[in-house]
């Protein structure tokens, strides 16, 4: 195994690479989803998405917030070369729901808000929230994984170049552009 | 931001090496022995060390309270004093003037100027009160996985610092290469082409 320090830099595509994938998915094909999750009711994206584009020396970021807000602006970033740096994702199995962010540099999860627990009132319920909340918080840690070792192994494959790619690329030039972009 | 808050944030870790002999007690003794020392009443300006997840203001271990299922539960404190620099300006102001009064010089030379300010901070850190942050720690032993409820850079490399301190394990962050690599069960042709990678062009 490389040195972390020096992985973590060389290696900083990679996260980014796994979140505009799970984008494409989520939108395109919502089955494959369900095979690598078998308890996934749905999985959507939440009110927030940040694409960045390197190029050069400079970084360009476009934040789209919002429950409404459209995602032409991420699109039209995409066709430019941008990549997705970080996704709200809302979870759902049977009736329960979980949502959070995942950054694609380091896939820290943020916001995470699992399912509601029974409130602890005293010392003693401390151990059965410790134990209920852990198991919630070990769902989204799991589908995640999930996500990302299948994300995974399709890129250490050579399906990535013949399939998944073209397939993403038909994707990213289907969808509509905005006539204006605004940059954050 | 906690492990039981509404809302939390959560850096994941691998635990490197395993604890030989009895691990409860290992780990109370880790906990213990790295317990945090309140600085309320000293001159210090910065503490840290373990606490509890249900009595953060008493860091106490005597009991396994923080052995929960197959998971060890405790949190990170870090206590600092921020004494605004207004403040110290003007002590600083006034402690420098007392002190060419006493040596009957109108200049002071560096060193000088150097002590009545360390003095100045000392002298101040003692009357003021340090704000504690508490971040859970979530520690599945058999898993070799922690949970920190944290995603703040300071709060992590602390806690990679004192865990190490205290287990004498090393914790290292799960991101996209680490997690790969002893996670993902990949195969050695999997590995050489991941050493290899680079980055996709999605757009044509």
């Amino acid at each position: 195994m490389l040195d972390v320090a020096v992985a973590h830099d060389r290696f900083r595509f990679l996260g980014n690479e796994f979140l505009t994938w799970l984008w494409y998915v989520i939108e395109s094909e919502p089955d494959h989803l369900r095979r690598i999750d078998e308890n996934l009711t749905a999985l959507e994206l939440g009110n927030r998405l940040v694409v960045q584009n390197h190029r050069q020396q400079t970084t360009e970021t476009v934040t789209i917030r919002g429950d409404e807000a459209g995602m032409e602006e991420g699109i039209l970033a995409l066709k430019k070369g941008a990549l997705v740096a970080e996704i709200n994702l809302t979870y759902r199995s049977g009736d329960q729901t979980w949502h959070f962010s995942l950054k694609g540099e380091d896939l820290q999860l943020s916001g995470l808000k699992v399912p509601q627990t029974a409130p602890v009132e005293s010392g003693e319920d401390i151990e059965g929230a410790v134990i209920e909340k852990a198991a919630l918080c070990q769902r989204s840690i799991d589908l995640i994984d999930g996500l990302y070792f299948e994300f995974l192994r399709l890129r250490l494959d050579d399906l990535w170049t013949a399939k998944v790619l073209p397939r993403m690329r038909g994707w990213i030039g289907s969808k509509n552009s905005p006539k204006n972009r605004q940059t954050a | 931001m906690g492990f039981l808050s509404p809302t939390s944030a959560l850096t994941r870790y691998r635990v490197e090496g395993r604890i030989p002999g009895p691990v409860l007690e290992a780990v109370r003794e880790g906990l213990t022995a790295h317990r945090i020392d309140d600085i309320d009443n000293g001159a210090e300006q910065k503490s840290f060390g373990w606490t509890r997840i249900d009595h953060p203001f008493q860091p106490q271990f005597d009991d396994s309270s923080f052995a929960i299922g197959d998971m060890f539960v405790f949190a990170l404190r870090i206590d600092k004093k921020s004494i605004p620099p207004k403040v110290v300006k003007k002590h600083l102001n006034l402690e420098l003037a007392r002190r060419k009064l006493e040596s009957g010089r109108d200049f002071l030379s560096r060193s000088e100027k150097q002590m009545a300010k360390e003095h100045v901070l000392n002298v101040l850190s003692l009357r003021i009160p340090a704000v504690p942050n508490v971040f859970d720690v979530v520690w599945h032993h058999d898993a070799s996985e922690l949970w920190c409820f944290s995603t703040q850079k300071a709060a992590n490399d602390t806690l990679e610092t004192l865990f190490t301190r205290s287990f004498k394990l090393t914790l290292i962050r799960l991101f996209p290469y680490t997690l790969a690599e002893l996670r993902a069960g990949l195969s050695s042709a999997q590995r050489d082409v991941l050493e290899k990678l680079t980055p996709t062009h999605f757009a044509e």
